[in-house]
């Protein structure tokens, strides 16, 4: 206690300044990093194919998937691959998402659908929809009709989620609100439920668009003649590995594009959250 | 318009809130309501805009509407309940959208509302951007488009730093002062309650009966925050409400 006292007494004595330890946790934004990184491992692996420290067997070099791709865009079946995938893609995917919506709203709004669906949706959500491949083929056709139909319950059931939970957590307070002005329910719905919900069904858009990606190289991989999944299975089979990796990198490249089409959607859509 | 509350309890399962609750609001006068927490203050609020229904008795609205009442009986919540992707006029008004009036007479009234509560200038902020006591102003300036004939006030103040909702008192003597509104203002806080309050009703706790009504008979423009016999009465409330609330305060919630 002595020794405290006489401390405080003689400030001067040690004069040290508060040492600042509050930072280290929070990230921020660190632009080009990320495409840095990325030409980085391209470069490391162009240059381990070169020196043939990277076997072409295992993997071809990043050059070589690029002529592939050249080769592919120059014979004129890039087009039709394309746009056969994006075009089950966005049918899957719009026809999915609506639904779900429309289900997940009805659920997450009705007591009845609630008590009725649910379960239901519980029990088919988690079942691998490639696992009922088969079955979609004896019921849609091996056509265009299974591949979308695998698309579309792939999208429904994680939007069906993102919905009702989304709507089960809005504020209470928000809906008092509007029947204390005696809102039409439809009016509470349209203009208080939905727009509040709408962070959930946008982070759920984000998951069934990848589901959608995943499933539609894995429909296209059953008795389809075009589309990103055909041309890298094809590609497999012939163990034309540039082919392969050119064709995964059109996949990959397409995720990144739906991904940043939602997260702008989410930037315009969702400005007013802090 | 008067609001007169007969006979009202209200239980939630087992569980007595209020028990027999008589009171009138009497056009043009506002009624503060205190009581410890937990004594059902803010229950009996949502009953008296039929945002809740009681378990017994019943709350009557007596006399005509006021003219060009949309909903007469209208809420401001302690949270604000704005919405937050709605602009400050988008806010407004969203109560009034849904009557059926002219784009022109839903221009009008916001446009008036806002002038009355000094917000012209913010028309286009959203709210994410205003401060406490802004927020407060813009649920106040929604509450008075629908030309309400009492407004029912949840501790619309609590929710703001003292400074912030000294500020906004003040804005509400104003408006009463020009307006004349009924309300029915709940509030934990004694000095909000005699520098508002035409009547304090002073609640009991769990289950809440009315231990008192007190008249405060003097102007709400000459309540001064150092007046002695405001400070008086604010003393006898305390007193009133002070082993209530020591009480409540050591009750276990599920007991």
């Amino acid at each position: 206690m002595a020794d405290t006292t006489s401390q405080a007494r003689e400030p001067r004595a040690q004069l040290r300044p508060v040492r600042f330890r509050g930072g280290g946790f929070r990230t921020a934004p660190r632009r080009f990093v990320g495409l840095f990184v990325f030409a980085v491992l391209i470069l490391l692996w162009e240059a381990g194919s070169r020196t043939g420290l990277i076997s072409a067997l295992v993997l071809p070099a990043p050059s070589q998937a690029l002529d592939a791709f050249m080769d592919l865009a120059l014979s004129g079946n890039l087009q039709k691959h394309v746009s056969a995938s994006l075009q089950r893609l966005v049918f899957g995917f719009s026809l999915g998402f609506t639904a779900g919506l429309v289900v997940g709203a009805a659920i997450g709004l009705n007591s009845y659908t609630r008590a009725g669906l649910s379960p239901l949706v519980a029990a088919i959500f988690p079942i691998p929809k490639i696992a009922l491949l088969p079955l979609f083929i004896i019921w849609f056709g091996i056509g265009e009709g299974s591949k979308v139909a695998t698309i579309f319950f792939g999208c429904f059931f994680p939007t069906v989620i993102a919905t009702y939970g989304g709507i089960d957590n809005v504020d209470r307070a928000l809906i008092r609100m509007g029947q204390s002005f005696n809102m039409p329910r439809w009016d509470i719905i349209r203009k208080i439920i939905l727009p509040a919900a709408l962070p959930a069904i946008l982070s759920g858009m984000r998951i069934s668009a990848s589901i959608a990606i995943i499933l539609l190289v894995a429909a296209e991989m059953i008795g389809a003649e075009f589309g990103i999944g055909a041309y890298v299975l094809l590609a497999g089979n012939l163990m034309a590995t540039d082919q392969l990796i050119a064709g995964v990198a059109m996949l990959s490249i397409l995720g990144l594009i739906v991904n940043w089409l939602i997260g702008t959607a989410e930037k315009r859509l969702l400005n007013w959250r802090d | 318009m008067d609001l007169a509350v007969e006979g009202l309890s209200h239980r939630y399962g087992d569980l007595d809130v209020l028990r027999d609750i008589d009171l009138t609001i009497h056009e043009g006068e506002i009624v503060c309501v205190i009581g410890p927490s937990g004594c059902g203050k803010s229950t009996l609020l949502r009953l008296l805009g039929g945002l809740e229904q009681p378990s017994d008795g019943r709350v009557m609205q007596v006399g005509g509407q006021p003219v060009g009442s949309l909903n007469s009986l209208t809420y401001v919540f302690q949270d604000f309940a704005l919405l937050p992707w709605r602009t400050v006029e988008g806010n407004v008004s969203l109560a009034l959208e849904h009557h059926g009036l002219g784009a022109d007479e839903i221009e009008a009234r916001v446009a008036d509302v806002l002038a009355r509560t000094r917000l012209s200038d913010f028309r286009q902020a959203v709210p994410k951007q205003l401060s406490g006591g802004m927020k407060q102003r813009v649920a106040i300036a929604r509450a008075l488009a629908v030309n309400p004939a009492v407004l029912l006030m949840d501790e619309p103040l609590s929710a703001l730093d003292s400074q912030t909702s000294e500020l906004l008192m003040y804005d509400l003597i104003d408006l009463w002062q020009r307006e004349r509104f009924t309300s029915c203002y709940i509030t934990h806080n004694l000095a909000e309650a005699v520098r508002l309050g035409h009547k304090v009703v002073v609640l009991s706790r769990r289950p809440g009966v009315i231990r008192e009504i007190v008249e405060i008979d003097m102007e709400l423009a000459e309540r001064v925050v150092s007046d002695l016999r405001l400070g008086q009465i604010q003393k006898d409330l305390w007193q009133m409400v002070r082993e209530e609330a020591q009480t409540a305060d050591m009750e276990l919630a599920d007991s």
